[in-house]
């Protein structure tokens, strides 16, 4: 144990959120969500239902999509985060964001922040994905107004402005 | 109050777990040390996705969170002489998308596949479905076809565990305190071997209703050698052995599967819950079996 650090109940973080770097020292319990929302103060992610279910809270972590409210803050150590707010680019929505704007995918748009982050993640990896596959990487987040349609159409359209040269 | 409205019991108050220490060791020597020293008090963190929301409904309370996510050398997929090799720290969507085990050990891929949901994937790990010891979760059953082991390192070294010496009760591992499941060994396949995993969940993110892993070795169209493991219906992962033995020396036809779907069905112990009751869990069991089993013979022929 000589050589071991100790676990400690409050911890010092340096992380990069929305490319800013940042130091913070926050409870080891803190939830990643809770220290994005009350102590970075951005509030485009969301907590929807507090129990890995729902996706409102999806942000990226190192790249990846994940849900914040089962990620301690502390484990963002070191990582770089980038929020809903961070996809914006030079002021103007980020192609997805429009895409949602441009098909109405979203009603009371809780969600949205969520599915805008899960439709960004698997356009990074997917650029022509097919229907079942948008489904299939938008099944981790709860729409409980649109059906669906309007969400997945907006991810196709978004995949197919940035295979017409526009950039996602 | 009403006792499922949680907005009133927790005043509006979001939910977040009791008070612990944290620490993120380096090396797999410090993190044993970190665990031995702090003992049943402490629990080790991977993915998280298990632990977390436990851990927020007071489920579970560690005094102290281990990290072992800055530990290098835990998230590898390797094939080396006679045996496939996952690091306890492979996340579940790299499981999912690996060409080595989608070609070779399709059932694996399968499992994580249907965990969880696609951003729990992002962070789930293989090690963590299986030293969480929830029967609920989908690589015992899978690994238990295989024939697969941990490696667990500990104070004392490594130790090779069986995955079916690996579960003791309902979220209870052989593991001791201060052991890290580190690896783990998958027998590599011979010729004319395929497997699957099936899963029954009502929606995406729920446990399985039921789920069936099959595993099965060819020669000519006899089977050889069989593995089947069941998901969630029973207080442990079951490795259904009779379904297993009336296999081996036969002629794979609808007749085997329906025979072997049978005693898998048998051999299953599921309690009634909210996702049915104890007959239906069964016959989801038979009829899982019998396409898990087609489709590992299907995969074997390819």
């Amino acid at each position: 144990m000589a050589s071991t650090a100790r676990a400690e109940e409050r911890l010092t973080v340096h992380l990069t959120v929305n490319g800013q770097p940042l130091e913070e020292t926050v409870d080891a319990r803190l939830l990643l969500v809770h220290f994005i929302r009350d102590v970075l103060e951005l509030t485009g992610t969301h907590v929807g239902c507090d129990t890995t279910s729902c996706g409102a809270c999806a942000v990226l972590l190192d790249g990846r999509a994940v849900k914040s409210c089962t990620v301690f803050a502390v484990q963002a150590d070191g990582r770089d985060i980038v929020t809903i707010e961070g996809l914006e680019q030079n002021g103007a929505p980020h192609p997805v964001q429009a895409a949602f704007f441009e098909k109405h995918a979203m009603d009371c748009g809780y969600c949205t922040p969520g599915m805008v982050i899960s439709g960004y993640s698997l356009l990074q990896r997917n650029g022509d994905p097919t229907e079942d596959e948008i489904r299939e990487a938008i099944s981790g987040n709860l729409c409980r107004c649109t059906g669906y349609a309007n969400i997945v159409d907006a991810i196709r359209t978004a995949a197919e402005h940035q295979r017409n040269g526009g950039t996602v | 109050m009403r006792w499922y409205d949680w907005r009133e019991i927790s005043r509006g108050e979001p939910i977040f777990p009791a008070r612990f220490a944290y620490v993120a060791p380096r090396s797999i020597e410090d993190a044993i040390a970190l665990l031995s020293h702090y003992g049943t008090d402490a629990r080790a963190l991977a993915g998280g996705q298990s632990l977390i929301p436990l851990m927020k409904l007071r489920l579970a309370g560690p005094k102290y969170l281990v990290d072992l996510n800055r530990i290098g050398g835990l998230a590898t997929i390797e094939e080396t002489d006679g045996f496939l090799s996952i690091g306890a720290l492979v996340r579940e969507a790299d499981v999912e998308a690996s060409a080595l085990l989608r070609s070779r050990y399709p059932a694996i891929a399968d499992t994580a596949a249907v965990v969880g949901d696609p951003l729990v994937r992002n962070l789930g790990t293989i090690g963590g479905n299986l030293a969480h010891g929830d029967p609920a979760n989908d690589h015992p059953a899978t690994m238990l076809a295989l024939g697969a082991e941990v490696i667990a390192q500990g104070p004392r070294g490594e130790r090779v565990i069986p995955v079916a010496d690996l579960f003791e009760g309902f979220f209870t591992t052989s593991l001791k305190p201060g052991e890290v499941l580190t690896r783990i060994r998958v027998p590599r396949p011979a010729s004319g071997c395929g497997s699957a995993y099936l899963k029954l969940e009502r929606k995406v993110g729920d446990l399985a209703t039921a789920g069936v892993a099959a595993f099965v070795q060819l020669e000519g169209d006899v089977c050889r050698a069989a593995g089947i493991g069941l998901t969630n219906v029973g207080s442990l992962p079951i490795k259904a052995r009779k379904a297993e033995a009336s296999l081996v020396g036969k002629r794979l036809d609808e007749r085997a599967f329906a025979d072997a779907a049978d005693l898998a069905a048998e051999e299953a112990d599921p309690a009634s819950d909210l996702r049915g009751p104890v007959d239906y869990k069964r016959d989801m069991v038979r009829v899982l079996t019998r396409r898990a089993l087609r489709r590992a013979v299907e995969r074997a022929q390819a």
